[in-house]
């Protein structure tokens, strides 16, 4: 891989006291990642992150699928920034990538036309009887764990590398559309070659693969999912970066989208199911991680409490191969300390 | 007599010395080891397959003239008008005055890394058209892996007519760059298809069209309307392309084994910071003249005049029309 050019474009990220914004559906698709982002800042880096009860939604999937108006959209994320200014914040930390590219499409419209801004205000108002003040940083979750990578491999346990072989881990890195595409100055290493996921990856011991269909769309699109009958136009998305990356035989696949991370990992079993096709050479498909569960993972954090049982494609080779320890028999107990109930096998690919 | 300075031993540089040279003193510097870098590094020139070595070697024995002093490995960084005149300091700080100074200082190609999707000096088998000729002064064109390619695909305006590089200019010579080497990349392997994306071909001068024709009915080169969005390289060390042919109204994905990036024309990097030192520079860092019509030779600045392709895009032949315009300007302000 030569010399990327925008390697060292690089945006500004605030360095402590974060507003943090969840999304709507990561915490039911990777149920550990946002809480292990909150640990990881909390505990492992000693910095102040406040995550509010009162948030809601930023209207991103309803906004881009045109079912919530701009204006609605605009003046929910305004109640979303007089949360921040009640708590007495100035950094807001939006958990979705999705969510990040409508708070930075909304902040640039704000700037080029200030007259929205005032509707913005006047609405929240009227509603809401509250007022809101500009964030002074945005930041994408994935840019400040970016920013604190070296930081953090001091405290490592394990890295990004095969203990049998002792090579680095070939990883796929994938970058939510709404994370550059919009606004590159947005993006960490620009919109091409986008250095957030990378840069961990390298910093952690790993290996990038540079696959033909690495900037592809993962198939989570909106209108593509959203409506049934377009579904299939999905899974062929996902499928054509999967046929792609399959020569160069990843170890696993991190990304910073939760549409990504969700479709990456469920298509895979949609996949075999439909062509028993797998994507790797032992039938188990490649593991899917959010970039919270990989750096949670090497820091140390049990693989359960970060939720990696809930993927489909399940994680237990890859664990093997870093060496990360693990009880099976505690994979599917719950909190209240009673085993869950097992989930069915797929019938093509292994878990 | 007068002594006259002129920056660039490119093709402007020299025709301009070599008419000066008749009646003034002309002091020549150029900032590499030898003069006509940016021909010397062509092999044939469009749109008749002239020898580029050649037309080098007859430019440059315009240089024997007792009036011409050719400084080569000075690379002036400083110019200041003062009472006399000029005066001109180079990079290792000697100075040099002269009455009338003339900005030869041509252009460089466009820095292709910018554009990060087309994959240069990323992925091996993507070059620039700079790169394709020298292949084609050494008799050998090779893919990522040394052999011969069994298809070549060109990518017109990188760098130029492009919002993204910032540069909204058309460079002019680059379509009928792209026929050319296409015509020479089919010459050279008569087995190796060949393919031009194009946004519109430019073909304005006398030839070009004819060249096109030929390159289509002769040669059989194929010409899609489009422009290539992406390129990556595959498991197999080719090139992965993604474009939409807009004649057809398609997305279109294919495999090749050499993308040439037609690389557009930029003001060089003296051009640049000469005509910024001296208040003449103009859009896209280019050497801004009073008129383009009746004055294109003069600037805003007494005694400071511009030949060729500092400013703007320009081919061989314009440049040194252009030359040869340049000195007539000078002469008639000399009397």
């Amino acid at each position: 891989m030569g010399k990327r050019y925008w390697n060292d474009y690089q945006k500004a990220i605030a360095r402590d006291h974060f507003f943090y914004e969840r999304s709507c559906i990561r915490q039911t698709f990777f149920p550990g990642s946002e809480a292990a982002f909150i640990n990881i800042l909390r505990n492992d880096l000693g910095l102040d992150i406040y995550d509010s009860s009162h948030q809601h939604t930023c209207t991103g999937i309803g906004y881009h699928s045109d079912v919530v108006p701009f204006e609605t959209t605009m003046t929910i994320v305004a109640r979303l920034f007089s949360l921040m200014k009640e708590n007495g914040y100035e950094n807001y930390v939006p958990s979705c990538v999705t969510s990040f590219g409508v708070f930075t499409e909304i902040l640039e419209k704000w700037e080029e036309d200030p007259a929205l801004l005032e509707q913005a205000r006047e609405l929240l108002y009227k509603a809401t009887g509250r007022t809101f003040e500009i964030p002074k940083n945005i930041a994408h979750p994935s840019d400040i764990i970016f920013s604190y990578r070296n930081e953090l491999k001091e405290k490592m346990k394990y890295q990004l590398v095969n203990r049998f072989t002792g090579k680095p881990l070939r990883v796929v890195e994938h970058i939510g559309c709404h994370y550059a595409k919009i606004f590159p100055k947005h993006g960490v290493g620009n919109a091409e070659f986008p250095y957030v996921l990378a840069g961990m990856i390298e910093a952690w011991g790993g290996e990038v693969v540079d696959y033909p269909e690495r900037r592809h769309c993962c198939g989570f699109g909106f209108r593509q999912y959203l409506v049934q009958e377009n579904r299939g136009y999905s899974v062929s998305n996902s499928r054509k970066k999967f046929e792609s990356m399959e020569p160069y035989e990843p170890d696993f696949i991190v990304c910073n989208c939760p549409g990504c991370s969700m479709f990456l990992d469920k298509w895979q079993y949609t996949i075999a199911e439909m062509e028993h096709k797998t994507y790797d050479k032992e039938g188990y498909g490649i593991p899917v991680l959010t970039y919270e569960e990989m750096a949670g993972l090497l820091l140390g954090y049990d693989p359960w409490v970060l939720g990696l049982q809930l993927h489909q494609v399940q994680c237990e080779s890859l664990l093997n191969k870093i060496g990360i320890e693990y009880n099976p028999n505690e994979k599917y107990r719950g909190y209240d300390g009673k085993i869950l109930p097992l989930p069915g096998k797929p019938s093509v690919l292994k878990v | 007599m007068s002594k006259i300075a002129i920056i660039g031993a490119g093709a402007a540089g020299i025709e301009t010395a070599a008419v000066l040279a008749k009646q003034h003193d002309v002091m020549l510097f150029e900032k590499e080891t030898a003069p006509l870098c940016n021909i010397r590094n062509k092999a044939l020139l469009f749109p008749d397959f002239t020898s580029a070595d050649e037309l080098a070697d007859k430019m440059i024995q315009k240089l024997e003239h007792p009036r011409i002093s050719l400084y080569c490995g000075s690379n002036i960084t400083d110019l200041q008008k003062v009472q006399s005149g000029w005066q001109l300091t180079d990079a290792a700080g000697n100075r040099y005055d002269s009455d009338y100074v003339v900005l030869a200082t041509g252009y460089e190609v466009f820095d292709a890394h910018k554009k990060e999707e087309l994959g240069y000096g990323i992925y091996p088998g993507i070059i620039t058209s700079i790169d394709l000729e020298k292949m084609i002064r050494e008799g050998k064109i090779t893919n990522a892996i040394g052999e011969a390619p069994k298809s070549v695909t060109f990518l017109q305006c990188v760098g130029s007519r492009d919002e993204k590089s910032g540069n909204h200019y058309c460079s002019k010579v680059c379509c009928v760059t792209a026929v050319k080497q296409a015509i020479e990349v089919r010459k050279m392997l008569p087995n190796t298809t060949a393919y031009v994306f194009y946004m519109d071909l430019r073909m304005w001068g006398q030839g070009f069209e004819e060249m096109y024709r030929t390159a289509q009915e002769q040669y059989g080169v194929n010409f899609v309307r489009g422009r290539i969005s992406e390129a990556a390289s595959t498991y197999d060390q080719r090139v992965q392309l993604k474009a939409e042919d807009t004649l057809m109204g398609l997305p279109l994905n294919m495999n090749t084994d050499l993308l040439v990036l037609m690389v557009g024309m930029c003001a060089s990097e003296g051009t640049a910071r000469l005509a910024q030192a001296t208040g003449i520079a103009g859009d896209y860092h280019f050497a801004q003249s009073v008129s383009e019509h009746l004055q294109d030779n003069l600037t805003k600045q007494e005694g400071l005049f511009l030949a060729g392709a500092c400013k703007r895009p320009m081919s061989i032949q314009d440049t040194i029309q252009d030359a040869r315009a340049a000195a007539v300007t000078i002469l008639e302000q000399i009397s």
